[in-house]
């Protein structure tokens, strides 16, 4: 009978220890995984610095494309480029956004709201590439060429969801009383949004929209055929030759958006395909200035947030 | 008259009305645009534009046109990466989740989050040079002896190309490349479920990981599966990058190991330089099949998730 004791308690600490055991491998596989997972980030961005930061010279900011297989030159075209259609699709997109959420917020439950949240869940997983697609047949095919306001458009489509998310999340966290108090002294609805619940929410809908805007100005996908790419882009000599001529303001910018531009995904997609050395090191280098722009946007949006949130706190 | 006008209320709500409406437009009119511009190719090649075959023609010349290698090299790239990742940010999760000690959290949630924030293109430019070569490469060269198995060894038949370039280099890219959004949603379906669950579970003499794996996981399992079609719909619809490192070649093969297409990478090359309409259209019609199958997973996805949000009760939560 003790006999039989004995074997069961061996038994059950042999089990338990195995339990143990089991438990602290597994924990700690999770924490190996981790480590493994951002291998890939830091790999990826310090040798684009490393590689990528070689290229980089003034001449990149400041010269336009030199004939392939000639050294020097720079990417201003593609920075132009980038700055145009990030500017237009942000215009495009956040003022129906905004709207959009206003609606989600108040109405969250009617059948429109319902729809809403579907149809900007659907957006927000519609490939970037199909966007493209789509940007080509509404803006391209009508207008007869490819331009940097139809590269605006699919940009914006394609920041439209995250616009409207997170809108709607930061208007959810301010407090209801607000609101109240100033329908309560006899504010309209449109002045209790736009002057009161906005300026509220107002810094986590900027940090929103500037992770919105960074997102979409590394998209590459759906300028392929809207954009399309222009070597020859030059802000600089529209606007001379504007002024010389005496167009009018809108007539100018009107020449710059209705012809195709390069952006610096795009640069960075046709250099690192090309069989010369140094537009291969020069996609490095838009690279770097790419990852550089990310970085520095997303790492200021957190340190944001956080100073916000401590502040709240006491 | 004046009164329907009083406050400005009646215009606003019109105006906020009005954009919500068109929100919903734009999504019916990407999928009704898609739809009417391939009348044609749906005309002209039918069903044979999709099934599967052994000797796919994708032919500009001649006008015909199969989507069967690029449905397949879009498939198998995009299922694989899934395989890999879900485990990897499954775990990843419950580190974050459950494990990690509150200061590390915050700093590893940011560097999770950066991960999804670089550009696609600068995943493709690493890829080519320093990912292909250094690491799928050898491990391609490692799969190859898998090719005598039966069944499972056609996918890794031939032999990897020096440069890399191929199925398997792709698979592995997406896998990095939706890691973040899987884990971002299973952390949060974890961080959801009420703390009483694991303190029964322990309670009861449970270790910490019986707790999850017998208790937090079954409890959240919709959300992880809604978690785990995100990233699939994620890498079905990838481009620039897997359009770096496919080697962007139709052959027969089945192989992971050798080079392919994907249907979002075709339409990437060939879109802008499609001359004939045929061409153009069944271009387009990748498109929409693209976006059925994104729309679909969508949808099962956003349920999935909305179910486990609807069962774990409001003040729980907190």
């Amino acid at each position: 009978m003790t006999h039989f004791k004995e074997l069961i308690t061996r038994n059950l600490s042999a089990r338990s220890r195995r339990r143990k055991a089991t438990n602290a491998i597994i924990l700690s596989l999770t924490g190996l995984v981790t480590l493994l997972a951002l291998i890939p980030l830091f790999w990826i961005v310090g040798y684009v610095i490393l590689r990528g930061g070689r290229s980089i010279n003034p001449a990149l900011f400041t010269q336009l494309p030199r004939p392939m297989g000639v050294e020097g030159g720079g990417v201003l075209h593609a920075i132009e480029g980038t700055l145009i259609i990030t500017i237009l699709a942000a215009s495009f997109a956040i003022p129906p956004g905004v709207l959009a959420a206003f609606y989600a917020t108040r109405n969250p439950n009617t059948p429109l709201g319902i729809i809403l949240r579907f149809s900007t869940d659907v957006l927000s997983g519609v490939p970037s590439i199909v966007i493209g697609l789509f940007a080509y047949a509404v803006m391209v095919k009508p207008m007869g060429h490819y331009s940097g306001l139809a590269g605006g458009v699919a940009l914006a489509i394609l920041m439209l969801p995250t616009i409207i998310r997170t809108t709607e999340e930061m208007l959810k966290l301010v407090p209801q009383n607000l609101r109240e108090g100033s329908l309560a002294l006899g504010a309209p609805e449109w002045k209790t949004s736009m002057s009161v619940l906005l300026p509220a929410a107002a810094n986590g809908v900027i940090t929103g929209f500037l992770l919105a805007i960074a997102r979409a100005a590394g998209e590459t996908a759906p300028l392929l055929f809207t954009a399309l790419g222009n070597e020859r882009f030059d802000v600089g000599m529209i606007l001379r030759s504007g002024v010389q001529a005496g167009q009018s303001v809108w007539q100018i910018i009107g020449r710059i958006v209705n012809q195709p531009v390069d952006s610096l995904p795009l640069t960075l997609w046709k250099y690192a395909q090309q069989p010369f050395p140094e537009r291969v090191e020069q996609s490095w280098a838009v690279a770097f200035v790419l990852i550089f722009f990310v970085l520095l946007i997303n790492i200021a949006a957190r340190l944001w947030i956080e100073s916000r949130k401590r502040r709240l706190q006491g | 008259m004046l009164r329907v006008f009083q406050h400005g209320d009646r215009p606003w709500q019109a105006l906020i009305t009005l954009t919500a409406i068109g929100v919903m437009v734009l999504m019916l009119a990407i999928g009704w645009l898609l739809w009417n511009d391939t009348v044609e190719a749906r005309h002209a090649f039918g069903w044979t534009f999709l099934l599967p075959t052994s000797d796919p023609s994708w032919n500009p010349i001649s006008n015909k046109f199969q989507s069967w290698p690029f449905t397949y090299g879009t498939l198998l790239t995009s299922i694989t990466a899934l395989g890999v990742a879900l485990p990897v940010s499954l775990g990843i999760a419950i580190f974050l989740a459950e494990m990690c000690p509150a200061w590390l959290r915050t700093p590893l949630n940011w560097l999770v989050e950066l991960l999804a924030a670089i550009p696609s293109v600068v995943y493709g430019l690493w890829g080519i040079f320093e990912f292909l070569p250094k690491v799928v490469t050898p491990i391609g060269n490692t799969l190859s002896s898998l090719a005598h198995i039966p069944l499972i060894g056609r996918f890794f038949d031939g032999s990897i190309p020096v440069s890399g370039a191929s199925r398997l280099g792709a698979a592995m890219i997406l896998t990095i490349m939706i890691i973040p959004t899987i884990t971002a949603v299973t952390r949060d379906v974890l961080l959801a479920i009420p703390g009483s669950q694991r303190e029964a579970s322990s309670s009861l003499g449970a270790t910490q990981w019986e707790t999850i794996w017998q208790v937090l996981i079954p409890y959240g399992l919709s959300g992880i599966l809604g978690a785990a079609i995100l990233g699939l719909g994620r890498a079905l619809g990838e481009t620039m990058a897997v359009t770096m490192v496919i080697g962007n070649s139709i052959e027969g093969s089945l192989s992971l190991l050798r080079p392919g297409y994907t249907m979002a990478s075709i339409i990437a090359n060939e879109f802008a330089e499609a001359v004939t309409q045929l061409h153009s259209q069944a271009l387009i019609e990748i498109g929409l099949i693209l976006f059925i199958m994104t729309l679909i997973l969508n949808i099962i996805a956003r349920f999935l998730v909305w179910r486990v949000a609807r069962r774990i009760p409001q003040e729980a939560r907190a």
